[in-house]
């Protein structure tokens, strides 16, 4: 009688169309964001996601100003701020970090400048700066779904390519791959990503969805493929506890889902941490 | 022998500042060259040249179409990537299929080189967990994947003790006699480029080409360096002295307190 009091208890958020819509949006956003953070975390730019997703809210203020539509306008904005990024953080002399550092705190200027010109600015402010999962519509899930398909595509056609130019890109361009071509197809997926997951999210909160889930499955394997798929599939699951969890703890559905990682992240740091000890030391420790 | 690759008068830079000038150079089938020189010489920027990742902005570069395998540094690797050696290897067989899994072709050719280069059961193991000359196996193996005719290695003996150093120039060597063309860049004068059949000394410009016994003179090495360096011939070997000033006035100085405790007591 008490298991099927409990059980209905667990089933009643799901009477609700909106909450289903936001576990389906936090699960698909989740796994989206865990498969594209691979490559993030792999290539030092873990702060991308958080500069970006501020640069793409001054995307997001311009597409309001120039009533344009939202995901076009915050699209392309975050593509340019992306491209921008890798092309300055070539330049040894400046390294990705201050790059990031740079297009996007000029990118969020530019969003402050328009609406301190334009007086107001009201249109889904806080979803964009805290994510309202609990608030996305049918065409949001349909949105986020695409790009979920698009980055999953990208990386299972141009697998070896985009592994060959995160590892070792110069070699990669001496063996054929194109890595000019590579780091703009990642700097669109990014973006994408990031635009679609925004209002899901929010600006400040979406960087932990793109790195906590890497780093967790980087302390579990040594492998490049096993790490794609843990990844992906720790963001999905945090995504759909983080949300189920928030409906009972009144949380923020972001925080609720951030948290849920990172609590993650503690248990597969403690893991990772008995099985090193175990471990001997490996050759490159004693060089 | 048929010429793999030649400059004529290349010059390359990276932003305002020369890093190459006026370079002639050609490296033919069954070559075996050394390219010595300081740091900051331009001896990575002539590795990219030849495997076409940085282009002159004067004179011009005569390639075939022959494949380029290119070992890089192992400093510069990030042996925290997670790679096992099979997926580091594997990276070579890049084009050519549009799903992510490798073939069993290309895996079976993966393990029969990394067997041949003495890494064989090893393919399943994080890139981390090998000896210093084992890592720079696998990176020789990921070139050699693809079947090149000539093979780049830079600076293949940097940072490994004595006998890896030994078991990488074996490696090299074993794969010239297989009929590999092969150029390298190094510091070592002694332990490396005086083994090799042909050296270029380069500092921005070729100062000289040509054997061990004639490049590796004081004058050459001087304009090369830009100190003087003294070279005592050994077994008809050439080998380059340095002197520290400092370290040998130290080293007089504790002799000399040595010798006077051993009269005193």
């Amino acid at each position: 009688m008490n298991i099927a009091r409990s059980l209905a208890t667990a089933f009643d958020p799901l009477h609700y169309a909106f909450f289903r819509h936001a576990l389906v949006v936090a699960t698909i956003a989740g796994a989206l964001c865990g498969l594209v953070g691979v490559y993030v975390v792999l290539r030092g730019m873990s702060y991308i996601g958080h500069g970006l997703s501020h640069a793409i809210f001054g995307g997001a203020v311009a597409s309001y100003a120039l009533e344009i539509n939202f995901y076009l306008g915050a699209g392309l904005w975050g593509l340019v701020s992306a491209l921008l990024i890798t092309k300055v953080a070539r330049r040894r002399t400046i390294g990705a970090d201050a790059a990031i550092g740079v297009v996007t705190s000029a990118s969020f200027a530019v969003g402050v400048a328009i609406i301190s010109v334009i007086g107001s600015f009201t249109r889904n402010f806080e979803a964009a700066l805290f994510g309202n999962v609990l608030g996305v519509t049918m065409s949001d899930v349909l949105v986020v779904a695409g790009v979920g398909v698009f980055a999953a595509s990208v990386v299972f056609f141009q697998y070896r390519e985009l592994l060959f130019a995160t590892f070792d890109p110069e070699v990669a361009e001496v063996s054929g791959v194109r890595t000019g071509r590579v780091d703009t197809l990642l700097a669109l997926v990014l973006s994408a990503t990031i635009t679609a997951t925004m209002n899901v999210m929010g600006v400040t909160l979406i960087a932990a969805t793109l790195v906590i889930p890497p780093v967790t499955a980087r302390l579990l394997t040594d492998s490049f493929h096993r790490m794609l798929w843990i990844s992906t599939a720790t963001g999905a699951a945090c995504g759909l506890v983080g949300v189920y969890l928030s409906y009972y703890l009144d949380w923020s559905s972001g925080a609720s889902v951030v948290l849920t990682s990172a609590v993650v992240f503690v248990v597969a740091f403690v893991i990772s941490g008995f099985r090193h000890r175990r471990l001997p030391a490996t050759a490159a420790d004693v060089h | 022998m048929n010429e793999l690759i030649r400059f004529e008068r290349v010059t390359c830079r990276y932003g305002r500042d020369p890093v190459l000038v006026n370079v002639d150079l050609a490296v033919a089938e069954g070559d075996f060259l050394g390219i010595v020189g300081p740091s900051g010489s331009g001896k990575t920027t002539l590795l990219r040249a030849i495997a076409g990742t940085v282009d002159p902005i004067a004179g011009r570069i005569v390639r075939t179409d022959a494949a380029v395998g290119y070992v890089p540094q192992v400093e510069t690797v990030n042996w925290y990537f997670p790679v096992t050696v099979r997926e580091a290897v594997l990276m070579a067989r890049i084009g050519g299929r549009i799903v992510p899994w490798s073939s069993g072709e290309d895996v079976a050719a993966a393990d029969a080189m990394l067997e041949r280069l003495g890494l064989g059961g090893l393919g399943g193991r994080h890139i981390r967990e090998l000896s210093g000359g084992q890592q720079q196996r696998v990176f020789v193996a990921r070139a050699l994947l693809r079947r090149p005719r000539l093979l780049l290695l830079d600076e293949p003996t940097s940072g490994v003790d004595v006998r890896t150093r030994h078991d990488v120039m074996h490696l090299i060597h074993e794969l010239h006699h297989d009929g590999l063309a092969i150029v390298l860049t190094t510091h070592d004068l002694n332990g490396i480029a005086a083994h090799l059949p042909r050296l270029v000394c380069l500092n921005r410009e070729v100062i000289a080409e040509g054997t061990p016994r004639e490049v590796i003179r004081p004058d050459v090495l001087e304009r090369t360096y830009g100190a003087p360096l003294e070279v005592l011939q050994h077994g008809g070997m050439p080998v380059v002295v340095e002197h520290y000033p400092e370290v040998e006035a130290v080293s007089n100085v504790v002799a000399l307190r040595e010798e006077h405790h051993e009269h005193r007591a």
